[in-house]
């Protein structure tokens, strides 16, 4: 691990707990402290707590910040109200995607209006970039790059809620909907701090998300770890977000690829809006020369990859983005673009592992679903 | 077995040799409690079958984890005679009993017959120091 990469103010403990630390994206992050599986499990059956704090946090301030944000995403923005978290993405001209984002609508103590985006890590530095001149050509609203100086924690599963609602004395988790934000007060254990608080997640499972500073967010780490929830790192994060169907950046989403292949067309606002790469969305809707992200479970044991081949009768047809072996199904899953005539749910396919050809079936996505009612993304 | 009493190859394999009846050797193989530990989650192992010729230093099965699969590497060239279903079967063997119910599998070899290189047990000890973990 060299010591030019990007710490999280939970660098330490992670140190401390064994955690196997990767470069992700440039900073040093726990992959896992112990077994991945457990690690899931957790999650899906209680509680597990990650450190998120790696993604990147745009904020937007001033009157022009609505305007400004609905001319750059494909996402209808301009009438989300305070308090509403919307998943968007950013395309390119060409309509290929450039991110997917998480747009906050906030209200600070005073009452003013601002937004925070909340991008992957790997493309803040694009993406902040890729702003600036639409920022730059307004003078009515400013971006802040707030990724170092905060940090974000993500707790996810059954229990997730119930474990930190102590420590917001303030707010009431269970009236907080999904893909609900508040700022509010946090209680850490007598010392008191503002942050954010939401609820949303990468996992599949309910749970909420806080934005916080970095001595408050070690302190609600200690006090989520003593109240029972379970650390858990990248990887599981990974297994989660894979079985819960949700594309990740690098793998099922690339400036390649358009929304309407990946599947998000419910993230993509056409109608009475402009928006960059609007154009190209409209020619590319419904194009169906054009390969789909679908999901594959395989009939072996041998888990397909990133980059494998998918097959059909002997002849490409598509590429993995990412597979793994999946703790709640217990089989190899998968995410892979494909030929949209093969993309149908219950399609025989085969995907070349290391060589050899695996039975795969195109299934339904997500893999997995909580059970609780409510849910959408 | 304890582990000082075994040779190791630089990937992470175990081996030792036993003489048969008929003046051949036997190699007894498996992979190390280190490689087990950065490996975590195991979900598959494949084991070259009875009968298959392999290569010193080539691949004779596969291992696979949640995060990663790897190749198994033979430490001589010969022919396996034996491959533990058992452990393929219940992969909580190798955890359990790396050196020992977990085994992999077993090769004839020759005198004579190609070695990869081959470490004592302090030798592969400094190896992983200086890997990362």
């Amino acid at each position: 691990m060299t010591t030019s990469l990007l710490h999280t103010p939970l660098y330490e403990w992670h140190v401390a707990h064994g955690a196997r630390l990767v470069d992700f994206a440039g900073w040093a992050m726990p992959v896992q402290y112990g077994s991945v599986v457990e690690e899931h499990r957790a999650t899906r059956r209680h509680a597990g707590l990650f450190d998120v704090s790696h993604m990147g946090r745009l904020r937007f301030e001033g009157p022009g910040a609505a305007a400004l944000l609905d001319g750059v995403v494909t996402r209808r923005v301009a009438d989300q109200r305070p308090g509403q978290v919307r998943y968007a993405l950013l395309a390119n001209e060409g309509g290929g995607v450039l991110d997917d984002v998480l747009v906050y609508h906030l209200v600070n103590g005073a009452g003013g209006s601002y937004y925070v985006m909340v991008v992957n890590a790997a493309n803040r530095e694009k993406v902040v970039r890729w702003l600036e001149p639409h920022v730059l050509r307004r003078r009515d609203v400013q971006m802040l790059d707030v990724s170092e100086a905060w940090a974000m924690l993500a707790v996810q599963g059954p229990r997730a809620c119930e474990l930190v609602q102590p420590l917001l004395p303030e707010l009431e988790l269970a009236r907080l909907r999904y893909y609900r934000a508040s700022e509010t007060l946090l209680d850490l254990g007598g010392q008191r701090a503002a942050g954010v608080v939401s609820r949303t997640g990468y996992t599949g499972e309910d749970g909420c998300e806080l934005m916080l500073g970095p001595s408050a967010a070690v302190r609600a780490w200690d006090l989520l770890v003593a109240a029972g929830a379970v650390p858990a790192g990248l990887g599981a994060r990974d297994t989660l977000r894979l079985e819960a169907g949700m594309p990740l950046y690098g793998h099922e989403l690339s400036e390649e690829w358009d929304p309407f292949q990946a599947g998000l067309d419910f993230a993509v606002d056409l109608e009475g809006r402009e928006f960059v790469g609007r154009a190209a969305l409209v020619a590319r809707r419904g194009d169906m020369s054009l390969p789909r992200r679908v999901g594959l479970v395989l009939t072996g044991r041998r888990a397909a990859r990133q980059g494998d081949t998918v097959c059909e009768g002997g002849l490409r047809v598509g590429e993995v983005t990412s597979g793994s072996f999946s703790p709640t199904l217990e089989r190899p899953i998968a995410m892979a673009y494909v030929e949209s005539r093969v993309a149908a749910e219950g399609t025989a396919l085969e995907v070349d592992v290391r060589g050899r050809r695996e039975p795969a079936v195109v299934a339904r996505l997500p893999f997995y679903r909580r059970e609780e009612p409510g849910r959408t993304m | 077995m304890r582990p000082e009493e075994l040779l190791f190859t630089r990937t992470h394999e175990w081996v030792c040799f036993e003489r048969a009846a008929d003046g051949s050797q036997i190699a007894t193989m498996g992979i190390t409690a280190f490689a087990l530990e950065a490996l975590t989650d195991l979900t598959y192992l494949e084991l070259a079958a009875p009968g298959t010729q392999v290569t010193a230093g080539q691949p004779c099965g596969e291992i696979e984890s949640v995060k990663a699969v790897s190749d198994l590497y033979s430490p001589v060239t010969g022919e396996v005679i034996e491959a533990n279903l058992a452990a393929r079967d219940k992969l909580e063997l190798l955890n359990q009993d790396p050196y020992g119910s977990g085994w992999l599998l077993k090769i004839r070899t020759q005198e004579g017959a190609a070695r990869v290189e081959l470490l004592d047990y302090a030798a592969y000890q400094r190896q992983c120091a200086e890997e990362p973990h």
